[in-house]
């Protein structure tokens, strides 16, 4: 449990070995197989790989034609060039058509680090999930990244699959079940909730068990699927907590915070707060000081809790 | 085998009969570059392309993407002159509820292999089935009709790159080059020429051919056929709105729907009823 693995790499495992037993996947690379870990399946499979160079448009046009051929496609890059240079071919080529693409994106967030602001995707989760259709994932850890990829293969149409560069903690056991659509409530608790993705997941367990220090008891769910989004989950922690705070590696507008707060305000309209970038474009800098620089930390997520204590209270 | 071209002249003229009719139909839709390719469209379904209407996902089949999505008039009225579905449907071009979409989608229609109208997708999909049937040792053969100003897409120069890296020799592209665009003449509003060259210097191999021809046509498709090593792409040289003597080579017939009179006109000029 004290291992740090990045969910890239989990990727990058999980799919090679995919590849090895399912012979209809291939996948596809823009140059950045080395970083995205789509190397591992090309050297176990390199019949079935397929670099198209620095090309991103093209990439998922190839992979939507060679899944209208029949194919399971696995298609990356880093998450900016996937979502953003390629929006269009993915909501046109892949979406509309409903094709069995998993556009599986890495170095998504500040966490790219140093390669700063023009490499580093905030927006991601927004724009894959204003396509209707599109199975829209962020996985917490590494063994939800492999129970989630395998989920992704197996299931049929196009799926967005957001991953992240640095090594994070492992918060699952391998004997855990990890279902697409379905939010895991890692902690329970019955004054606030913390609904996160992705790496804030980790924080708010570390929050949680501060604040659990000043007598608050928080809930804490890890919400690996924003597309479709569990609505139960949100509703039952609408009703019987005070509160909900999200929390995501991504701009405030349009993320997780916006796909809960769409739930909340029709369901069980309660006090919420956003943690998350708050409509800036990333830098350099180390992944650990990104993430205090842009307030994406425990420390931020306990602040906001504590702050809604007191204005509840008030 | 001996090649009717008569055969196919008659298919490519009942093609464009039916392109006026829906187009007019519908009220809107793109009449000059859907007749530009009339006579590609015959050539290709009812002489060099192994499909079955009656069995239209057949694992061995050739398949045919309109990168140039905004002629699906003529892809449609070649589909059902072909037998994918009724002239009635043709018809219900446009309209709500239409199999028939405004540009074509592959999960509404039979017959339609990608949903385009994005200019330049359409080429990239095709790579990507050439790629799939490469890898599968599919001996169906991929063709894709591209337009002249949709060349100044950027990802179209990705595909063209992607294909002759990958020697995609069970690709044919043809271009549809009529010269004009929405704006005007291609070379006017962002220059394309020389595109015989440029894509040669993709590393495909070419042919520049007129368009119109329908004996052209078939020799340069066979050519391509047999043309091992390099993808291929006809450069078929042709006339906006052929067919149509007030439509022809010009620019306003691009996107527009003819109304009553003028469909009824160019019915007759092509020697239809209507």
């Amino acid at each position: 449990m004290a291992d740090k693995i990045a969910t890239r790499k989990a990727y990058g495992e999980t799919l090679a070995a995919l590849g090895a037993d399912n012979n209809n996947i291939v996948v596809l690379d823009a140059d950045l197989s080395g970083s995205t870990m789509t190397k591992l399946f090309a050297k176990e499979n390199p019949d079935r790989f397929f670099n198209v160079g620095i090309a991103e448009q093209n990439l998922y046009g190839i992979a939507a034609g060679m899944a209208a051929s029949g194919k399971t496609v696995f298609a990356s890059t880093f998450a900016i060039f996937a979502t953003g240079r390629a929006f269009e071919i993915i909501r046109n080529s892949i979406g509309y058509p409903h094709a069995n693409v998993k556009i599986c994106a890495t170095h998504a967030g500040v966490t790219v680090g140093e390669d700063g602001g023009s490499h580093q995707s905030i927006e991601d989760i927004a724009l894959m999930r204003t396509i209707p259709g599109m199975t829209v994932i962020c996985p917490a850890d590494a063994v939800s990244t492999e129970n989630l990829i395998k989920a992704v293969a197996e299931m049929d149409g196009p799926a967005y699959v957001r991953l992240g560069r640095s090594a994070v903690p492992v918060l699952y056991r391998e004997e855990d079940s990890i279902e697409i659509g379905k939010a895991v409530t890692l902690r329970e608790g019955k004054d606030f909730t913390v609904i996160a993705t992705g790496i804030m997941v980790n924080e708010a367990l570390t929050a949680a068990e501060a604040l659990a220090e000043q007598g608050l008891d928080i809930r804490v769910i890890d919400m690996h699927t924003i597309k479709p989004i569990d609505e139960a989950a949100i509703i039952k922690a609408g009703k019987e907590t005070k509160g909900i705070i999200t929390a995501e590696e991504h701009t405030v507008m349009g993320g997780l915070g916006s796909a809960v707060a769409e739930v909340v305000v029709r369901n069980c309209p309660v006090p919420m707060d956003f943690i998350g970038i708050k409509d800036m474009f990333g830098q350099s800098g180390k992944p650990a000081e990104l993430l205090k620089e842009y307030n994406l930390t425990a420390e931020d997520i306990k602040a906001s809790v504590l702050r809604m204590f007191n204005q509840i209270k008030a | 085998m001996a090649v009717n071209y008569d055969e196919l002249r008659k298919r490519a003229n009942d093609i464009r009969i039916d392109v006026i009719k829906s187009i007019h139909q519908a009220g809107s839709g793109h009449p000059g570059g859907s007749l530009s390719a009339a006579d590609m469209m015959a050539v290709l379904f009812f002489h060099e392309m192994n499909i079955d209407p009656k069995n239209p996902k057949m694992p061995s089949r050739d398949k045919f993407v309109l990168s140039k999505g905004h002629a699906a008039p003529v892809l449609y009225a070649t589909l059902a002159e072909k037998g994918f579905f009724t002239k009635e449907d043709l018809m219900s071009l446009r309209k709500l509820g239409s199999k028939l979409q405004g540009h074509p989608d592959m999960k509404k229609l039979p017959g339609v292999e990608m949903s385009t109208g994005s200019l330049g997708q359409g080429l990239s999909t095709a790579v990507g089935m050439a790629l799939a049937a490469k890898l599968d040792g599919n001996p169906g053969r991929v063709y894709a009709m591209i337009g002249d100003g949709e060349l100044q897409e950027g990802i179209v120069w990705e595909a063209m790159m992607a294909a002759a890296h990958y020697k995609l020799d069970n690709l044919t592209v043809l271009v549809d080059w009529n010269g004009i665009q929405i704006d005007g003449r291609n070379d006017d509003i962002m220059c394309i020429s020389p595109v015989d060259e440029k894509i040669r210097s993709f590393c495909w191999e070419t042919a520049v051919i007129d368009g119109h021809d329908v004996k052209s046509i078939a020799e340069a498709l066979e050519k391509a056929g047999n043309f091992k090593g390099k993808p291929y792409a006809i450069i078929a040289k042709t006339i906006k709105g052929k067919g149509v003597s007030f439509m022809e080579d010009t620019n306003a017939w691009h996107g527009k729907a003819p109304d009553f009179e003028q469909a009824r006109q160019a019915v007759a000029e092509l020697g239809g009823e209507w």
